[in-house]
């Protein structure tokens, strides 16, 4: 027990001990995020994510938002187990035809106001995929899609990035 | 009775010679007497003989690494590939046009379930003797008739405007008034990759556990027909995420086999770099997980807190946080920078020392100890019969990397010392990849100790016609294999992966047994197998 408590001592606040490691945009997105998601949603924005056919890439970065350098749920972002509890559904990947008919079950389960937000370039535009007797291809292809975070995996910071464009919007 | 043609006679002391011959130093001899491919020595046998081969290969030990089908001028061609103390031996057959049976190889591999019924659902071949007629990667993207991976089927298959949910895939089932019938997924509640379990339970104790895959099916292989080199890089580092490196290279290791083409030297040493970064970002990330799902938060702070440290040293020095598209054909696309050099060693020096203080509080932590000791055994020789790879493998007794026990540049010029256990559970799994992760950090030392100067990329010439090749990798997860095959144009005509998830998902099914449903997550996470990896 006093290895584990000295080790958190030693380790202390990533964020602030290692300030020179991360990253300051990083810093000014949260705060703007922060206001936004306070302002439009009482302080608490609820995200259900969606691997729809991803190569799992995108799922290891979105999962890096929960590290302690991004430390997501600051912000008041914060991921759910059921889409019941979503206000948003991240999908990431092409939409496999396997996975066609599952994405929209989790779509309905989603109680209004929902917003769908396509992660990754499969999500947008199919990417290497693309659509074939497989894979329907981007997202908007098989739901009405909010707003595309692009990159193949897009970085922890450009998801924080693309989920303020959505929300800052009037 | 019929006589059986001489040439099958003839046949059969091949392969009974070619067996004979694995792990022996005939083997060698054998190789540069016949036909090879890549690493391989090719056998070419009747498909009456497909059984029997598979029989004898099984009475002498070898393991079934990888098994899939070709099609070329309508008649349909398949693989086995058997491994045995380090050297492979091919099995083809070529079954002849029209004729879509043969024997299946599986009452004597277990681990040649899957990849037959995967071979059965994209190319229509019956499995004879096959223990499981259902269908697999196949959901309800296309109909049981069509086969997309003939040539005649298109890309664009002919899919309907909505797939319908895969309903009636008929499920084991127990009856009873104590069983409980639990169904889980494809969309799970956690990040994960989508797939389906059906446990049955009593009370909370696991009974049975099935899973069915192919959720992330998405025509990889139907994708790579037609590719230039370049763009089936990309597609295999696409294959399983995490495993960008392992795949690329396996892919680019075959490709560059089949057309002749070194690697440079820097190139070949800045590919072990990169592997061996991946493997390391991969267990900080489960170990972290690991934690996380035995409710040890400590844990995955700090082990994900190292691996994001790490991700960042890959982005600055690599252009990529995860690697991806920095192993090309010929080479890779990013090159070690004089500052890159200088300041890895220190980043590696202050990892070892942060692993070294927290593997006591990991082994001091009572709960977490008893969450991870003697959860999820898997005994050796079921290990050994589903053909598990990697740490999964080790942690189980199998002595098996291919780093070491058959190595392809450059670690055939550095020392390798896979870790093995023998308890085959949770922590054994969890502690051994803690120990791969300082050996790994060793070799990223090693390698950057004898890293030669020079270019990084050699040029790339298309291969002869129908080229082919083998690419044989040591993935974080475990052994890779990439089948490529070429056109006359330089496009790819087959290509083929096999992920180690492949035969490790198979072990989940066995090693929960007898376990609570609450330590699934738990059971499922020391294994981590790649759904899309597996689907393709
Ligand atoms: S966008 Fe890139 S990382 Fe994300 S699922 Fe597609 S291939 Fe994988």
């Amino acid at each position: 027990m006093n290895k584990l408590l000295s080790k958190i001592a030693r380790v202390g606040i990533v964020t602030e001990k290692f300030k020179p490691l991360t990253d300051p945009e990083l810093e000014k997105l949260g705060a703007e995020i922060k206001a936004v998601i306070d302002r439009r949603f009482a302080g608490s924005l609820a995200i259900r994510q969606v691997d729809a056919g991803s190569c799992n890439a995108c799922e290891l970065e979105i999962a890096a938002l929960g590290n302690p350098f991004y430390d997501a749920e600051r912000f008041g972002i914060h991921f759910v187990a059921s889409p019941r509890h979503a206000d948003v559904l991240l999908v990431t990947g092409p939409v496999s035809r396997h996975m066609q008919a599952a994405l929209l079950a989790t779509y309905e389960a989603t109680p209004e106001p929902k917003w769908v937000v396509a992660v990754g370039t499969c999500a947008a535009d199919g990417g290497e995929f693309g659509s074939n007797y497989a894979s329907c291809g981007a997202v908007g292809n098989v739901l009405k899609v909010d707003a595309v975070i692009r990159g193949c995996p897009p970085t922890p910071t450009e998801l924080i990035r693309g989920l303020l464009s959505l929300f800052a919007k009037p | 009775m019929n006589a059986v043609p001489s040439s099958n006679l003839k046949a059969q002391d091949r392969l009974a010679s070619c067996l004979l011959s694995l792990g022996t130093a005939g083997f060698a001899a054998l190789k540069s007497a016949g036909s090879t491919l890549g690493p391989a020595l090719l056998c070419v046998i009747p498909s009456e003989n497909w059984a029997g081969a598979a029989e004898l290969a099984a009475a002498g030990d070898c393991r079934w690494a990888a098994g899939w089908a070709d099609e070329q001028g309508g008649a349909a061609i398949v693989h086995a590939l058997l491994e045995k103390a380090g050297d492979y031996l091919l099995l083809r057959t070529q079954l002849p046009p029209g004729c879509n049976e043969l024997a299946s190889q599986t009452p004597y591999f277990p681990g040649a379930a899957r990849p037959e019924r995967h071979a059965r659902d994209l190319f229509g071949l019956d499995f004879l003797g096959h223990p499981d007629s259902r269908r697999w990667v196949r959901h309800q993207a296309w109909d049981e008739r069509s086969f997309p991976l003939r040539e005649n089927f298109p890309l664009s298959g002919h899919p309907q405007p909505l797939t319908p949910p895969d309903r009636h895939y008929a499920f084991a089932s127990a009856r009873g008034d104590e069983v409980n019938e639990i169904p889980v997924g494809p969309v799970h509640a956690g990040i994960i990759e989508p797939g389906h379990f059906r446990f049955l339970a009593v009370g909370e104790t696991v009974l049975n556990l099935e899973e069915r895959l192919g959720y992330v099916h998405k025509g990889i292989e139907k994708l790579a027909v037609g590719r230039d080199p370049e763009s089936l890089a990309r597609l295999a580092g696409r294959i399983s995420g995490d495993t960008t490196v392992g795949h690329a290279w396996a892919a680019c290791q075959a490709m560059e086999r089949a057309s002749g083409i070194e690697p440079p030297p820097r190139a070949l040493w800045l590919r072990a770099i990169f592997a061996e970064r991946e493997r390391v970002a991969n267990h900080l990330n489960d170990i972290g997980m690991i934690c996380n799902d035995t409710a040890f938060a400590f844990g995955y702070y700090q082990f994900s807190r190292l691996r994001e440290l790490w991700l960042r040293d890959n982005l600055r020095w690599f252009g990529h946080r995860l690697l991806m598209d920095r192993v090309v054909p010929g080479g890779v696309a990013a090159d070690l920078t004089a500052e890159a050099a200088a300041a890895m060693p220190a980043a590696i020096a202050s990892l070892k020392r942060e692993l070294d203080e927290l593997k006591p509080i990991l082994d001091s932590g009572p709960i977490f100890q008893d969450r991870v000791v003697a959860a999820g055994i898997l005994p050796e020789s079921t290990a050994r019969a589903l053909g598990c790879l990697g740490y999964v493998g080790r942690a189980s007794g199998i002595d098996w990397d291919l780093r070491e026990q058959s190595p392809y540049a450059p670690y055939d010029r550095l020392e390798v010392h896979a870790a093995v256990r023998g308890e085959g559970d949770v922590a054994a799994r969890l502690y051994l990849r803690y120990a791969e992760v300082y050996a790994s950090l060793n070799l990223i030392e090693a390698c950057l100790g004898r890293i030669d100067d020079g270019p990084i990329r050699a040029g790339w010439h298309p291969p002869a016609e129908s080229a082919e090749s083998l690419g044989l990798v040591e993935g974080w997860r475990g052994e890779i294999t990439a089948y490529v095959r070429f056109d006359g144009k330089g496009r790819i005509a087959r290509f083929y992966p096999r992920d180690p998830s492949v035969f490790n998902w198979p072990a989940l099914e066995k090693l929960i047994l007898g376990n609570i449903v609450p330590d699934f997550p738990l059971c499922n996470k020391s294994v981590n197998g790649s759904y899309s990896g597996q689907d393709l």
